[in-house]
């Protein structure tokens, strides 16, 4: 994956450039993919409080999809549906369906803790539980599998390996995880995600809060992740959304207004809005 | 405009500033006041009589307050076995299960106001509940107080310090299918266990210093207590009981005795803090 060296400001510059480097490549057509999640008609609420209008969208699997659009525009809130973890506060509300290999996760039959097996998250600010990276990594594995301690410790090490952390912290192990760096602690919830083998992930901004070469190390990981799992990538850097990411869906107030393959988003947006973004207009 | 004027600005300054190091300064003086008067008159009756011996009648020398000490001891460690379970699975409640509920908000209401109850007030009513029942003083109904003191506070301070968890940890955990649960058990506690302890650790050294709640229920005992059924000895009672009497010895016990509480509650106090500090 290429990343164009350009100042942070300049995104109509590294979006071009970035368009340049993959002239090359075909867009990728999504009626040729199978789709792995499919949103109808989504409607959400805080309260009496809309946030989410009539969202529609099918995310192809084993692609990394890209979610752009301004502050408060419904981002999280869109992702945060899948993996139905909005359920922890009793005021929110999702409405609609969302179907993961045609079974609709919002229909009460669905249990929720298989669900989450199933889509991981990861989360903007790094959360290391208060234990040892060991412990870290195998938490899900405890809580899904009945292991012996050598079948946790090569599922451990094979997470971490995948995450690209393992010849950081192999001889930290035993450690707190609070002690690793802010990117060493993204990293590691990339791996405490895939210990368990979901099928998707979902990130919500993961490199917001974390130095540009931690980001760099993420954002290789996300070209590799895609492989195996689908990704869906929520973030408001949107040179990342071009460098990472094969489909992107602009949000906007709460309505995808616009959705393709990436490199024709943001080269030639069909919505005014969606231009009047990427061209930092606004947002 | 008129410009107020510099000097008298600088001097309102100064006054509020003396003012509030002053108000500062009388707490500091007062605990400084008492801690010297404690260990000035009570490390005079501190031998090993005094901590092995119960006590004696007066006039009698030799005796000491270990009865009350013991009695004291297995009434606040009953107390502490029955409230701070309670008051950490209250806590749970109010903070991860209940939240925002109706029940959580009556159940916050009532700890707040319990927390708020004069101490004696908490004596007679367990003494109308276990000990007009029962027909005696006993140490259980002496515990029974204790942990009626402390279960609202640690359960409010369990529910302030499981607060402080970021929710952020919480989805962290949830998001990897954990239910909540072991979310809860597994996660959230780790976090907020120092926290959570030293809750328990201020509310045992609330309780071990109370007298009003003990009165009406353990009464006190000169002997050795064979059994918390029977009237059980206690340090605050025993206080009490010799600081009012005219016998010089056993007032000299009374100041030895508040020694060795003040001097207690100190110790856990101040690992109580060290605990919370070692832990950021």
């Amino acid at each position: 994956m290429s990343r164009p060296e350009s100042s942070p400001t300049d995104v109509s510059i590294s979006l071009s450039a970035i368009s340049a480097a993959r002239t090359n490549e075909k867009d990728p057509d999504i009626s040729d993919l199978p789709i792995k999640v499919s949103v109808r008609n989504l409607n959400f609420y805080y309260g009496s409080n809309q946030v989410l209008f009539d969202n529609s969208i099918d995310i192809p699997a084993n692609r990394v999809t890209a979610i752009i659009g301004p502050s408060g525009c419904g981002k999280s809130t869109h992702i945060r549906v899948y993996n139905r973890i909005y359920e922890l506060y009793r005021e929110h509300r999702a409405e609609g369906e969302v179907l993961i290999d045609q079974t609709n996760v919002l229909s009460p039959s669905t249990g929720v803790l298989e669900l989450r097996k199933r889509v991981g998250m990861i989360f903007q600010k790094p959360s290391p539980f208060p234990m040892s990276v060991f412990e870290n990594v195998a938490y899900g594995l405890r809580v899904h599998y009945r292991l012996s301690r050598s079948e946790v410790a090569g599922r451990v090490e094979s997470a971490l390996r995948r995450a690209a952390l393992w010849e950081e912290v192999k001889d930290k192990m035993e450690e707190s995880a609070t002690a690793l760096s802010g990117g060493q602690q993204q990293r590691l919830c990339i791996a405490r995600a895939i210990a368990i083998e979901p099928e998707i992930v979902l990130m919500d901004e993961p490199c917001s809060a974390i130095d540009p070469i931690a980001t760099a190390k993420i954002e290789d990981l996300i070209g590799e992740l895609q492989e195996k799992y689908t990704i869906v990538l929520v973030t408001h850097n949107m040179q990342q959304a071009a460098r990472v990411s094969d489909f992107t869906a602009f949000f906007y107030q709460g309505r995808i207004v616009e959705f393709g393959p990436t490199r024709q988003l943001f080269t030639n947006p069909k919505g005014k809005q969606t231009e009047d973004y990427i061209t930092g207009r606004f947002g | 405009m008129k410009a107020r004027s510099l000097r008298s600005r600088r001097l309102v300054d100064r006054a509020v500033k003396a003012l509030s190091v002053s108000s500062a300064l009388v707490g500091l003086v007062a605990l400084g006041w008492i801690l010297y008067e404690v260990v000035k008159r009570g490390i005079g009756a501190f031998n090993l009589d005094f901590f092995t011996k119960a006590a004696t009648p007066p006039g009698v020398s030799g005796g000491g307050i270990a009865n009350a000490l013991v009695g004291t001891l297995l009434m606040t460690g009953l107390a502490t076995i029955i409230a701070a379970p309670l008051g950490v699975l209250a806590g749970v409640f109010l903070a991860e299960f209940g939240r925002r509920s109706r029940l959580a908000a009556a159940a916050r209401f009532a700890s707040n106001a319990l927390i708020g109850v004069p101490s004696i007030i908490v004596g007679l009513f367990v003494y109308g509940l276990l000990v007009v029942t029962t027909g005696g003083f006993s140490g259980y109904a002496g515990a029974a107080a204790l942990a009626m003191i402390m279960l609202p506070i640690v359960a409010r301070t369990a529910e302030d310090m499981l607060n402080l968890v970021p929710d952020s940890l919480r989805e962290s955990a949830l998001a990897l299918g954990a239910p909540r649960w072991r979310t809860t058990l597994g996660v959230v506690f780790r976090a907020a266990k120092s926290g959570m302890l030293t809750g328990v650790l201020l509310a045992i050294a609330r309780i071990s210093g109370e007298t009003a709640p003990l009165l009406f229920t353990a009464l006190n005992s000169p002997y050795w207590s064979r059994s918390l059924a029977e009237p059980t000895p206690n340090l605050t009672v025993t206080i009490f009981n010799y600081a009012m009497s005219p016998y010089h010895e056993w007032q000299r016990m009374a100041w030895g005795a508040s020694l060795l509480i003040t001097a207690g509650v100190l110790v856990i106090t101040v690992s109580a803090r060290a605990l919370l500090r070692g832990n950021r």
